[in-house]
């Protein structure tokens, strides 16, 4: 984009600097009404799911649901606790829904179509998705409340020990497509197995993808492993003493987040804006609509196990993270390295 | 201009943030600056063109250790008063450390005038600039010339691991732990049985 904006005749910087904060913007704006939407969308699957009909006044069939919430807690008061840490209070939501938007800068849409076509885009990935726990730890600890505070030591323990297999597991992906950069990972995934395109028709690494979504949801808190907001224990988690604003930017990063998982399976593991198949006929077809459409089936997915799985116990999450996750995915790291070199991947 | 200006931008924010670590009267504020500090210090780096490193550093130092410090330090109970009690007992301890820190400040200025150290090939010049992403140059690097340092790395630390897991594991009994696979394994027919008890007599267990 930055060749177009050099064209209308501007040096390079300025063409640089309007290009990118119109990338930015070209993310995070559709990036937020979809996740208003998404938002509606999960309550009606989690509805459907429980034989309810969900939000259904606001709007035809209650699509504006989500607008009117933004509305309501936009008009809100803000309170602040009296015993809180009022700066870091206030920054904590605002770290949490930044680092939420941030990550999505190496998320490839088509061929080049990507904010940040860097070297390490997928370690850019993980060390974004691994200062998310700030938001969280910052304020149980700034609320000077107890549940917050019990919320907090449990998220800063539950994402390190997820984000350990996480790593693994990418490294496997980064093994098989050969770069950092997620472009060329999507690309590296053309004609996999057969004329599938994604790592996930590969036996070696399917058993990975299982592994990938069920940390993807344990690292995103969400259901069955939001023991950080477990009503029955904690009242509402971290977010107990937030109202207004502050609390619905806790609600959209959540959101963002859980899209950037799916985004992130999309990518690594579903071939990312190819066409699940290799035939001629589906590349008539956009990239960003295929990614689209692998990002909403696995929100869908996201949904699924929200509405049906029930909650785990906290040492059970332990447990499958450092007995399970971590022995398995460190397996196949030798494994697949291995088998690359053992069939000259590499050469 | 971009990079001047970015530059200045890092490097200003750090130097600041290093020096708040230092003098903020909350430890938990303390942690937070130096985490902002240790961003900065990642900026430079993609500065430089070191993305890998950069990348890394955050991973690693933001993502894990200073959440584990954060930790431990948001549930310290620290009393000031007490702390700077024991300012008197520690100063000569503290000075010697700070003449110590300031001794190498001044030789690493030093040898800063001096001149770039040749480090890189085996005959004393520089490293050549290849076309390849740093990903792969460090990971050439690591793998051949300093495979035997990069693997007594993995030993120390293996053996750190080794050592933090001796001291801190105790074996507590009477503690009932679950077991997944024994529960998965049970079926209906160990556990239930039907019967048909007359009216009024109850059932033997």
């Amino acid at each position: 984009m930055t060749e177009l904006f050099m064209n209308l005749g501007l040096s390079y910087e300025w063409a640089w600097g309007i290009s990118t904060i119109a990338g930015i913007l070209l993310i995070a704006l559709p990036l937020m009404l979809g996740v208003a939407m998404i938002i509606y969308a999960d309550r009606k699957i989690w509805a459907a799911m429980a034989l309810r009909r969900g939000p259904n006044v606001v709007g035809p069939l209650g699509l504006l649901q989500s607008f009117a919430d933004g509305l309501k807690v936009f008009l809100q008061e803000t309170i602040i606790p009296s015993a809180a840490n009022k700066g870091l209070f206030l920054i904590a939501p605002i770290i949490t829904f930044t680092v939420a938007l941030m990550a999505w800068a190496v998320i490839p849409f088509n061929s080049g179509a990507v904010l940040a076509n860097i070297n390490v885009g997928l370690l850019y990935v993980l060390a974004i998705s691994s200062l998310g726990v700030y938001g969280v730890v910052i304020a149980g600890w700034s609320s000077n409340s107890k549940y917050p505070f019990f919320s907090a030591m449990r998220a800063s323990a539950q994402m390190i020990s997820y984000e350990v297999s996480i790593g693994f597991i990418l490294i496997c992906v980064v093994l098989w497509a050969g770069s950092f950069n997620m472009n060329e990972i999507v690309k590296a995934q053309k004609d996999h197995v057969w004329i599938i395109n994604g790592f996930v028709a590969n036996p070696l690494l399917f058993p990975m993808w299982v592994m990938f979504l069920i940390s993807g949801m344990a690292e995103t808190a969400r259901a069955p492993f939001d023991l950080t907001e477990a009503e029955s224990e904690l009242v509402a988690g971290y977010q107990t003493e937030y109202s207004s604003m502050s609390f619905a930017l806790y609600w959209l990063g959540e959101y963002a987040n859980v899209l950037l998982m799916c985004a992130l399976n999309a990518t690594l593991f579903w071939g990312g804006w190819l066409p699940p198949l290799d035939i001629p006929v589906l590349y008539l077809v956009p990239g960003f609509v295929w990614l689209l459409l692998k990002i909403l089936f696995f929100f869908f997915v996201f949904s699924w196990v929200k509405a049906t799985v029930p909650r785990y116990r906290y040492d059970q999450l332990m447990r499958l993270g450092w007995k399970i996750f971590l022995p398995v995915s460190l397996l196949f790291v030798f494994l697949i390295s291995g088998y690359l070199m053992a069939t000259g991947h590499f050469a | 201009m971009i990079q001047a200006f970015a530059f200045y931008l890092f490097a200003t924010l750090m130097i600041a943030s290093g020096a708040i670590t230092i003098l903020a009267r909350n430890p938990v504020h303390s942690v937070l600056w130096l985490i902002l500090a240790f961003f900065n210090a990642a900026g430079l780096m993609v500065l430089c063109g070191a993305e890998f490193i950069a990348m890394l550093l955050i991973i690693v130092y933001v993502g894990a250790v200073a959440v584990l410090f954060l930790f431990v330090v948001m549930m310290l109970d620290i009393d000031f008063a007490e702390l700077r009690a024991g300012f008197i007992n520690n100063f000569p301890l503290g000075f010697v450390l700070a003449v110590v820190l300031l001794s190498e400040l001044v030789l690493g200025v030093g040898a800063y005038r001096a001149g770039a150290l040749k480090l890189g090939t085996a005959d004393g010049t520089a490293a050549p600039s290849q076309a390849i992403s740093n990903t792969e140059a460090i990971g050439a690097l690591l793998y051949t010339r300093y495979l035997f340092l990069f693997e007594a790395a993995g030993i120390i630390l293996l053996v750190a691991m080794i050592g933090a897991i001796v001291l801190t594991h105790r074996q507590r009994s009477g503690v009932r732990g679950q077991n997944i696979a024994k529960q998965v394994a049970r079926r209906p027919e160990d556990a239930t049985f039907n019967v048909q008890p007359e009216v009024g007599k109850g059932v033997q267990l």
